[in-house]
């Protein structure tokens, strides 16, 4: 599979299976959501092109949060963990060697952050980041732990369902995604103002991971799969053209 | 019933939320340790051609506050406006930064070359520009912006000129404070309102 030609463009981003922007259930959306309307363009070389990241970046822990905040020297307390799946475009080709980012919170859902005081304690096993590089099929793994659900403030008794983060970078700029992965099963994830600021059913279910039996290890860890999808780039024969042809 | 389509929809946005920095800059966040160094520290390496600009600035929300945990990424070519992976590129560029609001002022900070004009496939080109992108809590879908510069020739630029209220075109201009020195706020909401793009 060839990678999508440079200075094709992207295709347009469908806004209407994104969040919305503003919602007054996310309280902090409010006062940070452009109230303006998006300025459009069909995208130019600077959205096209996009940093890479090569494997000399990556060291053989980052993508198992069980053992790299410790070096190896002690595991994580939680469920273990396998999160994987595949990084692909929207014409379903495999967005290969891009770089996959994730964060959580810890199995009390208690982030290792100085802003988060939640009364959960710090695993001193666990950090909570992790990162690799998609191969050559656009698939990424994660060794990790299940995080904890956890309150945050908002309205009184708001919780965050137990979630991932994901950022994904593909091969341009204009395809910068971050997102969140939820797990099946959840019951607060229809409770959760920020799953709920997507406001299709069927999108939202799209960010929900389901237990993947195929993949988990006997005696050792459940899999999930989560799949994403970035953007894709038009491809015609009547693409490259001078303008105004 | 039609012929069905196969091609998928993108995977849906969601907040960066207000633990980023832990996936993103962990070093920044107080991991240190975990990887040898955060991502995109700098744009450029020692020996970039080019005249060496730092851009500071903070994000602002609809109430005037700066928010305190902002994290930014930009992506901009060399000083001859060609991106990393081009034929030709400065070796010394990489392009791509991230940096974060400071934790108790909001402010940030970038150091990089300034960028050349860009040439288009079509024909015409693009005034010196630096693609931002920004997420934070709160931000539901990052948000895209160009930082564009005074002190350059922006009247052929094809982006600026679409901007159908011209004297919104100044929320994309970093003011030159001082040689090497520009500053560059953006507003989430409220008469200043940077203009965000979609494209």
């Amino acid at each position: 599979m060839t990678d999508s030609p440079l200075n094709a463009p992207l295709i347009p981003r469908n806004r209407v299976i994104h969040p919305v922007p503003c919602d007054p259930d996310y309280k902090t959306s409010v006062t940070r959501s452009p109230n303006l309307p998006l300025q459009s363009m069909d995208s130019t070389p600077t959205e096209e092109t996009g940093p890479r990241f090569g494997h000399a970046l990556i060291g053989p822990l980052d993508n198992n949060l069980i053992l790299n905040w410790t070096k190896g020297a002690a595991p994580a307390i939680g469920e273990r963990i396998l999160v994987h799946g595949r990084v692909m475009d929207q014409l379903r080709r495999p967005v290969a060697g891009t770089l996959v980012e994730i964060w959580q919170a810890n199995a009390g859902g208690r982030y290792r952050h100085v802003k988060d005081g939640y009364l959960a304690p710090l695993d001193p096993s666990f950090g909570g980041c992790g990162r690799t590089l998609t191969d050559d099929e656009g698939r990424y793994q994660f060794l990790t732990i299940r995080p904890g659900a956890y309150p945050w403030p908002n309205r009184v008794n708001d919780w965050r369902p137990m979630h991932i983060h994901f950022s994904v970078f593909g091969q341009s700029f204009g395809q910068r995604l971050i997102t969140q992965m939820y797990f099946e099963g959840d019951p607060l994830i229809h409770r959760c103002p920020i799953a709920h600021t997507i406001k299709s059913r069927a999108q939202l279910d799209r960010l929900v991971a389901p237990l993947d039996m195929a993949h988990a290890r006997p005696h050792d860890f459940l899999a999930y799969r989560f799949d994403i999808v970035l953007r894709g780039r038009r491809q015609t024969m009547f693409e490259n053209r001078p303008e105004g042809m | 019933m039609v012929q069905k389509l196969d091609w998928l929809d993108e995977t849906p946005s969601q907040t960066a939320g207000p633990y980023v920095h832990i996936g993103c800059i962990p070093t920044f966040a107080g991991l240190a340790g975990i990887y040898p160094e955060d991502l995109g520290l700098s744009p450029i390496a020692d020996g970039a051609e080019g005249e060496i600009i730092t851009i500071t600035g903070a994000v602002f929300d609809g109430t005037g506050w700066a928010i305190r945990d902002a994290m930014l990424e930009s992506w901009q070519p060399d000083a001859q406006g060609l991106f990393t992976g081009q034929p030709g590129t400065d070796p010394k560029v990489s392009g791509f930064a991230r940096f974060a609001a400071d934790g108790e002022s909001g402010e940030f900070s970038l150091r990089t070359v300034k960028p050349g004009p860009v040439a288009l496939p079509g024909g015409g080109r693009q005034a010196p520009h630096v693609a931002l992108w920004i997420v934070a809590r709160g931000i539901n879908i990052g948000l895209a912006t160009r930082i564009y510069f005074e002190d350059e020739d922006n009247s052929a630029d094809p982006l600026l000129a679409r901007i159908e209220q011209r004297h919104r075109v100044r929320t994309l201009l970093a003011k030159r404070t001082a040689p090497g020195q520009y500053r560059f706020d953006i507003h989430l909401q409220g008469d200043n309102e940077t203009v965000f793009l979609d494209l």
